[in-house]
């Protein structure tokens, strides 16, 4: 009885066995490996085009061609395109690149300029079969001297900086210029009138990014308005900042400043001082020094990213007055929520002019408000084209290459 | 001199930067990225200026025991502990190879600091919207509204409390409206307005009438 079980149990062993090796060579059989391989090349790819590439320095070629039968359809088993080139057509002819299946352009940019470049495309299938295509006609690289995907920017270039130098011209000439009000930029002075009451320091954050950022730029022009003031009510200053070219820069314009509020003696090195490049170790240090200074007016202007909250919320908890200005639209939401009074894009850079009241300065803020006005006149007409079809290409005028 | 020289700097700069901006052809084609070579060559020298004026105003600190001079002591330890680190005792320039001591340093210490900073990001974002969420006006109670239907939006108990509503006005789709219209709307009015205030303010350091960064008015 027991020797029966026994062989019971062992056919039933043998049953799985069998079960298991039937599913594994199962999977042989499927599987790529035992696919009946390509015996025949794939069909070549057709119509190889090679022109220079336009609007570049020269020392580039672009190639294009149509893609091999296979690829994509028929046997569907091309597995890339491998380029040829050559100086002489019909002979020669060297790899200098490859791309992947459904490809039909690559750009050579190892060019000589002026000289004649042939190019032959491999198609490579599954099986490393492959057949090439006919030899492209002779290009030529060579460098162009203006950009024609870029006529519309030039146009508008021209009438922007037209109107601005125009009413630059305008306010020199002694015209009254009207500029709206900036309720951010007229609350400078109070704003550091309350620091001087209350005997407290004023924290000057010009952005965390470098020179090379015009919003930096924008940021450090304000500091200087601002270094005036306090210069005149003897308010204590201090400006962290997190690059040293900012440091700087920065250092020269508040020693100016003092300088020409006649209180040169009350300006001193390390007013500005530098903290770190990394954006949250300068945020923990900006943090640091709002916690333990306790300023009483914060101003963060320039160019900030996800820092900008964590330091304007920490000015907030310590009840200080904050102005903020930044072109970073993510970065405005956070510092409307927190701060007291927000330049809105444009109003920082419009600061300067707006501080100084220099009429050269005001003239180009008019001259950027009619650029504006043109700007809204073509969205509206865009509007009315596109909607009613009267003209559909309009939007294709503005597309920049 | 000190004035002019930064002045026919700035203007000569920002001249051939919008010719090679409009001419592909050498020498103007190639001059951004010179230009940009320079500032990376002129920003590594400078970093060494910010280095020593964190020690100097520290170590100042420290000597004239100021308040809270101890994150000043803080500060150059930490400084000098992963510049010698780094220098000495990581496999010289392959330095950040994961292993070395700089690494261990970069990933134990750096990261969980910065992590750290950044996750403090979350609680601010919650006060900064209680207090911009508050309906005191016309406006605020617009922006709470809308702040409300994107939140809900975003999340899925949005589309299970609306699931009953027709899909083209359930919680997602109202949240997404109102990121794809109306806000990409404003969004892009204050990008215009951006693009033509740093047009403007190129304009007026090329031509020299904005010379305040160079200090002084």
């Amino acid at each position: 009885m027991r020797i029966v079980r026994a062989m019971s149990k062992r056919n039933k062993r043998i049953n799985w066995n069998l079960v298991l090796l039937l599913f594994i060579f199962s999977l042989f059989i499927l599987s790529p490996a035992f696919a009946q391989e390509d015996t025949l090349p794939p069909s070549p790819p057709t119509d190889v085009m090679a022109k220079d590439t336009p609007n570049d320095a020269g020392g580039s070629i672009t190639i294009t061609w149509k893609k091999s039968a296979d690829d994509g359809a028929g046997k569907n088993n091309v597995t890339g395109y491998l380029i040829y080139r050559s100086e002489e057509g019909d002979r020669g002819y060297k790899e200098i690149g490859q791309v992947a299946k459904g490809s039909k352009e690559f750009t050579d940019g190892n060019t000589k300029d002026k000289i004649n470049y042939y190019y032959k495309i491999k198609a490579v299938n599954k099986s490393g079969l492959f057949s090439f295509s006919e030899p492209s006609p002779p290009a030529t690289s060579k460098a162009q001297w203006f950009s024609s995907g870029r006529k519309n920017t030039l146009i508008a270039a021209l009438i922007l900086g037209g109107l601005i130098l125009y009413f630059i011209s305008q306010a020199r000439a002694g015209k009254e210029l009207f500029i709206r009000k900036i309720a951010g930029l007229d609350a400078v002075d109070d704003a550091v009138g309350r620091a001087t009451e209350m005997g407290k320091k004023i924290l000057y954050i010009p952005g965390t990014q470098d020179m090379d950022n015009v919003q930096t730029i924008a940021g450090v022009t304000i500091l200087s308005r601002v270094a005036k003031i306090t210069a005149e009510y003897e308010t204590p200053l201090e400006v962290p900042v997190s690059r040293s070219l900012v440091m700087v820069t920065c250092r020269e314009v508040v020693k100016e400043a003092y300088a020409s509020a006649g209180r040169p003696d009350a300006f001193k090195e390390n007013m500005v001082h530098y903290l770190t490049d990394d954006q949250f170790g300068y945020a923990a240090g900006v943090d640091g020094l709002i916690l333990r200074e306790k300023p009483a007016t914060i101003f963060y202007q320039g160019a900030f990213y996800a820092e900008s909250l964590i330091m304007a919320e920490t000015g907030n908890s310590i009840g200080a007055i904050q102005i903020a200005g930044t072109a970073m639209p993510a970065q405005i939401p956070f510092f409307f929520a927190s701060c007291d009074y927000t330049l809105i894009g444009e109003e920082l850079f419009a600061a300067s002019a707006y501080l100084s009241k220099e009429p050269k300065l005001l003239g180009s803020l008019k001259g950027q408000d009619i650029g504006k006005a043109i700007i809204l006149l073509m969205l509206t007409a865009g509007i009315l084209f596109i909607t009613t079809g009267l003209w559909r290409g309009f939007d294709s005028l503005f597309i920049v290459q | 001199m000190r004035r002019e020289i930064p002045l026919i700097l700035t203007a000569t700069v920002g001249i051939v930067y919008i010719i090679s901006f409009f001419i592909p052809h050498r020498p103007f084609g190639s001059v951004e990225t010179l230009f940009s070579d320079w500032i990376l060559i002129i920003a590594a020298f400078a970093i060494w200026l910010g280095a020593l004026n964190l020690l100097r105003v520290s170590a100042d600190k420290i000597y004239r025991k100021k308040k809270d001079w101890f994150y000043a002591l803080v500060t150059i330890l930490s400084f000098f502990l992963i510049a010698i680190i780094g220098f000495f005792f990581s496999r010289g320039s392959h330095f950040q190879d994961v292993g070395t001591s700089f690494d261990y340093l970069y990933r134990n210490v750096y990261n969980p600091l910065s992590a750290t900073m950044f996750a403090i990001l979350a609680f601010f974002v919650a006060s900064a919207s209680y207090r911009a969420f508050r309906a005191r006006s016309w406006e605020a109670t617009l922006l709470l509204l809308a702040a409300f239907f994107v939140m809900l939006g975003r999340v899925p108990i949005g589309d299970m409390i609306s699931g009953f509503l027709p899909e083209n006005i359930r919680l997602s789709e109202v949240a997404t409206f109102i990121m794809n219209i109306p806000q990409s709307a404003g969004q892009r009015a204050i990008m215009i307005g951006i693009g033509l205030g740093i047009i403007s303010t190129a304009l007026r350091l090329i031509l020299g009438i904005e010379r305040t960064y160079l200090g002084g008015d």
